[in-house]
């Protein structure tokens, strides 16, 4: 191997690891708050999962499995549903907490967005 | 003598490099909320919320998805996360596995029913992904890669597609020397 090659592998390498990768599950949240003027949300599945088990936002909450088929609005979570049946200053911070659901870079595209191996080869 | 005195430092070389591109790569298994690309950087929730590393760190490894085995985390009491917030809300767990045997060129996959109730409750398949009967259902690996039926959760937050053989585990010789049930 000569150092050329060595060099042009390093940086392979370094580059590879040092894109930008959200973490595995993480759901970006933006049909509406690029056009609300706020951050897009970035919802970590990690977080929540080590907190509550998959059944308690997908049965109780109603949350459906497909990123993308909930339509989450602000005033429903105010009003005790979506991620407010938690996000309610009770079990979790309240709904006057914008910018830490608000989190994300303004323009990303919704969806989930995560992958340590695969993003989801299909329609994800 | 002369030779090998002129190709050390170029191994040399190579060799530090590779260590350097090892150390590059080795600091973390998970990206830092400010550096993974989708949280603003400037944004005031980086010094509020939870570092994925700070809290995936101490659950049992694994090498895929969010790098955490997490039927394991829930096994060996690493977490305990809660089933359900109403109470009349009716937690069920069911234990039985089953064999999707095509007998193609890759193995028969085994699907427990435990560890995925572990997790989900029964609604978030039956009906609407899976029929509730064995037998019933028809698998296609393509569907799957497209996000449909397992893919729905796996190659999104459960692990992920490249690991074909959690799923397809079961040799299908161990399978054909059954008499069928």
């Amino acid at each position: 191997m000569t150092r050329r090659t060595a060099i042009a592998l390093a940086a392979l390498l370094g580059l590879a690891h040092t894109a930008p990768s959200a973490e595995y599950g993480d759901v970006v949240l933006n049909r509406y708050s690029d056009k609300a003027g706020v951050r897009p949300v970035v919802f970590p599945h990690w977080f929540h999962r080590i907190r509550f088990r998959c059944k308690v936002c997908h049965q109780e909450l109603g949350f459906k499995m497909r990123a993308g088929a909930n339509d989450v609005l602000m005033a429903d979570i105010i009003d005790g549903k979506f991620c407010g049946m938690c996000h309610n200053e009770r079990i979790a911070w309240g709904a006057d907490r914008c910018d830490l659901c608000h989190s994300g870079k303004p323009g990303l595209r919704s969806g989930i967005i995560g992958g340590a191996q695969t993003s989801g080869p299909g329609r994800w | 003598m002369a030779r090998h005195k002129h190709s050390s430092p170029r191994w040399a070389a190579t060799v530090a490099l590779l260590v350097a591109a090892a150390a590059i790569a080795a600091p973390s298994l998970w990206a830092r909320l400010e550096q993974d690309g989708v949280h603003d950087p400037r944004g005031p929730a980086i010094a509020v919320l939870q570092q994925p590393g700070d809290a995936l760190e101490p659950l049992p490894r694994d090498t895929a998805g969010n790098q955490v085995n997490w039927v394991k985390a829930i096994d060996i009491g690493a977490i305990n996360p809660r089933t359900n917030l109403l109470p009349e809300t009716l937690v069920q767990l069911r234990d039985d596995d089953f064999i999707i045997a095509k007998f193609g060129s890759m193995p028969a996959v085994k699907f427990p029913h435990r560890q995925h109730t572990l997790w989900l409750a029964c609604e978030n398949c039956h009906d609407s992904l899976f029929k509730a009967q064995a037998g019933s259902n028809k698998f296609n690996m393509t569907a799957i890669l497209n996000g449909e039926q397992c893919g729905v959760c796996h190659g999104a937050v459960a692990f992920p597609l490249t690991e074909c053989n959690r799923c397809h585990s079961v040799s299908n010789a161990s399978l054909r020397r059954r008499p069928a049930p």
